[in-house]
């Protein structure tokens, strides 16, 4: 494939991700701040995440196991994943944080564990959607490319 | 690349227990030219300052474990500090954002901040400051 193609490629998949909900406008935030000075700036923000959120999801599942639910320690949890999904841009998880801290006020334990199931699958779709990107982008540069600006023109 | 006048740096300290925020907003103020300092919580703000740090900016996120935002704006008032003090916080009630600003603070954001945001912040600070 050449590069105009992969760019294009590039470009669509980009854009799907923000019609779909998975990106928001944070994300961009990102990308711009993105130089020659700090070239992996989003890939090592974004792994960033996928660390931290990948302990607070364990720390979650071990809290909601419990006999005695503690829904202050889990509220805690999931305000830190929120803020954290909320500052890279990854809006489906952001939405599910918020639904889930809605189900803690209510110390509604079941609603709890459907709303967990569901912010470690939008964690994981996220994830792989973002790994793609970056595989496109790796696929752009070893060609000699560049990656093209992204404008929200949709 | 706009020289800067070394007496005229702006220092910055990013106080905030998320992991994210601070490499974010370290990198955004980094990006608009001024000098950063990142600590996990209010305590640790406080410290920097008894310790002879001073700011022209403080960005201090409310909820943080050990000393939260409003007791660290508090601490760091009567300590003296006249920096300025913006609040940063994903919480919107408005009984919340009236009881940090009380505390002592200069301004109030919502999270996530972005680089406008932060360079109208500066702006205020240096009206003259050459951001990027």
């Amino acid at each position: 494939m050449e590069v105009g193609q992969m760019q294009r490629q590039w470009l669509d998949y980009t854009r799907s991700l923000f019609i779909e909900g998975f990106l928001d406008g944070q994300f961009l935030q990102l990308e711009q701040l993105q130089d020659d000075n700090n070239p992996d700036f989003v890939v090592e923000v974004v792994s960033l995440f996928f660390q931290d959120s990948h302990k607070l999801l364990n720390d979650l599942t071990i809290a909601l196991d419990q006999k005695s639910v503690d829904f202050k320690k889990i509220d805690a949890h999931v305000h830190q994943l929120k803020g954290s999904s909320s500052s890279i841009g990854a809006q489906r998880v952001k939405n599910c944080c918020i639904a889930f801290r809605n189900f803690c006020e209510e110390q509604n334990t079941d609603a709890c564990l459907k709303c967990l199931h569901q912010v470690k699958q939008e964690c994981c779709l996220v994830k792989n959607k973002l790994e793609t990107l970056f595989r496109l982008e790796q696929q752009i540069m070893a060609a000699g490319g560049s990656i093209p600006m992204m404008e929200l023109s949709f | 690349m706009t020289s800067q006048n070394l007496s005229t740096q702006l220092r910055a300290l990013v106080v905030d227990d998320n992991i994210l925020n601070r490499k974010i907003h370290e990198r955004m103020l980094n990006g608009l030219g001024v000098e950063c300092m990142v600590v996990a919580n209010g305590k640790e703000a406080v410290d920097v300052h008894f310790y002879g740090q001073s700011f022209d900016l403080i960005l201090m996120d409310k909820d943080m474990p050990i000393m939260n935002g409003i007791e660290a704006t508090k601490e760091l008032r009567s300590m003296g500090i006249n920096s300025l003090i913006v609040g940063v916080s994903s919480r919107s009630m408005e009984a919340e954002i009236r009881e940090f600003m009380e505390a002592g603070l200069n301004d109030y954001h919502v999270k996530p901040l972005t680089t406008h945001k932060l360079a109208s912040i500066i702006h205020n600070i240096n009206p003259n400051y050459a951001t990027k």
